[in-house]
């Protein structure tokens, strides 16, 4: 992914000083750690076990966590680690075992229309990435200073700018864990003979 | 750090959850797919967010919220999905076309007698 960019923009990097050439050790990082990403996310959406998957959306969300840590958002990374590592995959996997998921490899994990699929990703990927590299071949992140994302950063922010975003999502939060509750629920004049491992999944 | 490499990371990731969402047959694997590509968006939150050095950091506190977003999605997502589980004895959103036009229903799909007037995901 990183041979379109140096083509496009030699000229631009050597007018403002940042070259192509000589990466810095957090650009190499960084595309090391993307490609490892990438890779697992494609494993992800392509594989055909279904706990697989769940297994590696940990590498490429964990991945993802590296790049917010590259980029010096370190609290949002550890927030990422938390509740994407911690909680949205075990929650997703709950969900594999109690709709009783195939372990081993399922034949019918794709639908028949995945080659429609690939076509759209791809006129989608090909046009996005022409797009951000067009747009923005001139353009430098400066990570040098103090942390930008660092805990005192973003607590300070959160609660001076962005206190009432933040308690109407605490509202959203709590009728989430209502909703999520009341659906889940067994409705006992209907389903009242089900065994109750059904209701373990969705406590969050 | 070039601004280009987390925006193509980012488009990139998102458009591998466009396959999954696409291409995927399980319900739980099109919600896997839908979390890529929430975090492909964060990724260009944060980025842009750096880059810009914005004063009120408006990128990171959004993508906060959208990780507590994307974490109450998850957990209505598959409260739906086990119930469409529980009443239907499948969670393929293949089978599920109770409300596409011009569509029988599929003939071998697994519908439980007494649960005929329940609504779909």
């Amino acid at each position: 992914m990183t041979d379109l960019i140096p083509a496009a923009t030699t000229l631009a990097a050597a007018a403002t000083g940042h070259g192509f050439l000589s990466p810095t050790g957090v650009e190499i990082a960084f595309v090391l750690v993307g490609l490892a990403t990438l890779g697992a996310a494609f494993v992800t959406v392509t594989t055909k076990q279904l706990v697989h998957a769940a297994l590696w959306l940990v590498v490429a969300l964990g991945g993802i966590a590296v790049e917010y840590l590259l980029l010096t958002a370190e609290f949002i990374a550890w927030v990422q680690v938390l509740i994407y590592l911690g909680s949205v995959v075990v929650l997703l996997l709950f969900g594999l075992m109690l709709t009783k998921a195939p372990i081993g490899r399922s034949p019918d994990a794709d639908s028949n229309n995945r080659w429609v699929a690939l076509g759209v990703a791809l006129v989608a990927a090909a046009s996005l990435v022409w797009v951000v590299v067009d747009a923005f071949r001139t353009t430098w992140i400066d990570l040098d200073g103090p942390a930008q994302g660092s805990t005192k950063v973003s607590g300070e922010i959160l609660f001076q700018h962005w206190v009432l975003p933040f308690e109407a999502l605490s509202v959203l939060l709590l009728a989430a864990l209502i909703g999520a509750i009341v659906l889940s629920r067994k409705d006992t004049a209907a389903g009242g003979t089900d065994d109750d491992t059904n209701t373990k999944g969705q406590q969050r | 750090m070039h601004l280009a490499y987390p925006a193509v990371l980012a488009a990139l990731l998102f458009c591998t959850g466009l396959y999954g969402v696409l291409a995927r047959r399980n319900a739980i694997l099109v919600l896997m797919s839908v979390e890529l590509m929430l975090n492909a968006v964060n990724l260009n939150l944060v980025a842009f967010d750096v880059w810009l050095r914005d004063a009120l950091h408006g990128g990171q506190a959004l993508t906060l919220f959208t990780i507590a977003i994307a974490a109450a999605e998850i957990g209505i997502g598959l409260a739906i999905v086990l119930m469409v589980y529980r009443n239907r004895g499948t969670s393929d959103v293949d089978r599920l076309r109770d409300t596409a036009e011009g569509h029988e229903p599929a003939p071998n799909d697994q519908t439980a007698p007494n649960n005929q007037s329940e609504v779909t995901a």
